[in-house]
């Protein structure tokens, strides 16, 4: 089981001192946060992909090749990158160039981008959105696994003998998860690839994401992937502790009160009530984590937004330490629970060992 | 065979409201001319006001209103009334329908209604409800009925009055639901198209 956090990356006022952090203080804290979650033992560190005000992380790749650095374990990876508006051939390659930097530690969550002016500014068309990421991705999907590509589609010039390089380490592309919080096609690419789906459920109610997710597991299923149980999938989270429950509630309701997301609409309680929000002590965030495995089934990736509504940097290190008290407890509960043939988290070198064993065979006849 | 069933959405913002009493009205009548019998589920946008601004700041219902919205892409047939206020919907009315789904109540047929002072804004119901509807593609049927305060102490002689435009609405409204099949649930969670299908469309 993975555990780690995403961010949005966005610049909002801290509702209590008023104070807004300038862009260059959001991505030095955006670093802080990611070194952060390193030493505090998470496995994941996750940036968002915007192209307009208040957001800064633009160029998630250099980001996360400049953690690449500053890390030692920590998986860096996107939530999301838009596979909408990028060209798949600067995907391929830049990914692959960050995962030949970071020895491996490297995997990416696709979506795709819901700000309507985005597509038109990188020329595309919002209405083709999942026609994009079906056709993009299909491209992407061919760069890192065939050697030379010819290709043809509607959204990008052809291309007639191209190699993507550098080539994936190891020959294994990065992991790849599909984020989407509606569209059950986007959930059937990730099952037909048999890769991963990640439900950001931080926003809305369980029922719907349960469903989603268990389309998503059939569907894997119905691919040839394994069993259902054996899909990969990802969920997201949002907490905010004290040791004390009543400190926790007092502490971020004018943040909660005034978020960019859900502020100024439903009460903090209405909100715990039908969303995965958590604010209180650590022992209620466990708790009520573990319930996303009694609706979900048995997953391999937890990620928390700890880093919004304009918290302030010290604010969200002094979180971090608590997440770093709760994820181990979660862990040992989790990874107990789940059966031995259910996979655990995607990693680089997990995938390159199952890439040697299906090779295995053939080799052995290559040598005879 | 299970009876057909009629969504009431009634806007009224008073209480005791002449919305809900023409809603009501609007609800027998209909019924009335549906021997099979019908099934009235009515929903007060009042008691929902909170939880649909709610959902228009964060994209998702409450568990009330996610009731309020399945009985209505259920039902077989609705009936829309609202006050008029400045010479259209009231907000509340309108944001209801901005929160439904696309194509959540297409081809569903309506009788649209309401209420107001007097009846020099009756059509409103013309040049902004039935719009309203024509672009969510929903049926409204020829007939709709606005009820000023005036009308409710006429007396009902005239072809014209309240009643009688009550019963032709309602009469429009149940022969349009019996000539339909029932509706069906549509499940927003089945794909339509498997991928590899999704794929070659794309001609890769």
């Amino acid at each position: 089981m993975q555990f780690g956090i995403f961010t949005v990356g966005d610049v909002t006022a801290d509702p209590v001192t008023g104070v807004t952090p300038t862009e260059h203080e959001r991505i030095k804290s955006m670093v802080a946060i990611a070194r952060k979650a390193e030493e505090v033992g998470l496995d994941v560190f996750a940036t968002g992909e915007h192209h307009n005000p208040p957001f800064v992380p633009s160029s998630p790749t250099t980001m996360l090749g400049y953690l690449a650095a500053q890390t030692d374990k920590l998986i860096l990876s996107t939530s999301t990158t838009l596979i909408t508006t990028n060209d798949p051939v600067k995907i391929a390659e830049d990914f692959a160039m960050l995962q030949h930097l970071a020895d491996g530690r490297v995997d990416l969550m696709l979506g795709r981008g819901n700000t309507g002016p985005v597509y038109p500014w990188f020329g595309q068309d919002i209405t083709k959105g999942i026609e994009l990421a079906i056709e993009n991705y299909h491209l992407l999907h061919r760069l890192w696994r065939e050697d030379v590509v010819d290709w043809s589609g509607e959204f990008r010039t052809p291309l007639q003998g191209f190699t993507s390089t550098p080539r994936p380490l190891d020959g294994v592309p990065p992991f790849v998860w599909h984020g989407s919080i509606r569209s059950p096609q986007i959930a059937e690419q990730a099952a037909f690839y048999g890769d991963g789906f990640f439900a950001n459920h931080i926003f809305w109610p369980t029922e719907h994401f349960v469903r989603l997710v268990e389309f998503y597991r059939q569907r894997f299923a119905h691919y040839g992937h394994g069993a259902p149980e054996q899909a990969i999938v990802g969920l997201g989270g949002q907490v905010f502790m004290r040791r004390n429950s009543q400190d926790a509630v007092a502490e971020f309701r004018p943040y909660f009160d005034n978020a960019p997301v859900y502020g100024h609409g439903p009460s903090l309680e209405e909100f715990t009530e039908q969303t995965p929000l958590t604010v209180g002590s650590p022992q209620e965030v466990i708790d009520k984590t573990l319930t996303f495995r009694e609706n979900f089934g048995d997953y391999q990736r937890q990620l928390f937004l700890m880093d919004h509504a304009g918290l302030p940097l010290v604010t969200v290190l002094e979180q971090l330490d608590l997440l770093g008290e709760v994820v181990p407890v979660l862990r040992r509960e989790l990874d107990a629970r789940r059966p031995a043939d259910v996979p655990d988290g995607p990693t680089h070198e997990a995938l390159v060992a199952t890439s040697l064993a299906a090779a295995g065979p053939e080799l052995e006849v290559s040598a005879r | 065979m299970t009876p057909r069933t009629i969504a009431v959405v009634s806007t009224g913002i008073s209480q005791p409201s002449s919305t809900r009493l023409l809603a009501d009205r609007l609800a027998a009548a209909t019924s009335a001319y549906r021997p099979d019998g019908t099934q009235i589920v009515t929903i007060e946008l009042r008691e929902l006001a909170h939880d649909i601004v709610n959902h228009l700041l964060t994209g998702f219902p409450s568990p009330a209103l996610q009731r309020a919205i399945d009985q209505v892409v259920a039902a077989d047939g609705l009936i829309a009334v609202t006050p008029l206020y400045n010479g259209s919907y009231n907000g509340l009315f309108k944001s209801f329908f901005d929160v439904l789904d696309p194509g959540a109540i297409t081809g569903k047929p309506v009788l649209i209604a309401a209420t107001g002072g007097t009846a020099r804004h009756s059509l409103a119901l013309e040049h902004a409800i039935r719009p309203l509807f024509s672009h969510l593609r929903a049926v409204a049927v020829p007939t709709a009925v606005f009820a000023a305060t005036q009308d409710w102490g006429s007396a009902d002689s005239s072809g014209d009055a309240l009643t009688a435009r009550i019963e032709r609405a309602g009469a429009e409204l149940a022969a349009l639901i019996d000539q339909r099949q029932p509706a069906a649930a549509v499940d927003p969670y089945a794909l339509a198209t498997p991928f590899d299908e999704l794929l070659r469309s794309r001609g890769a």
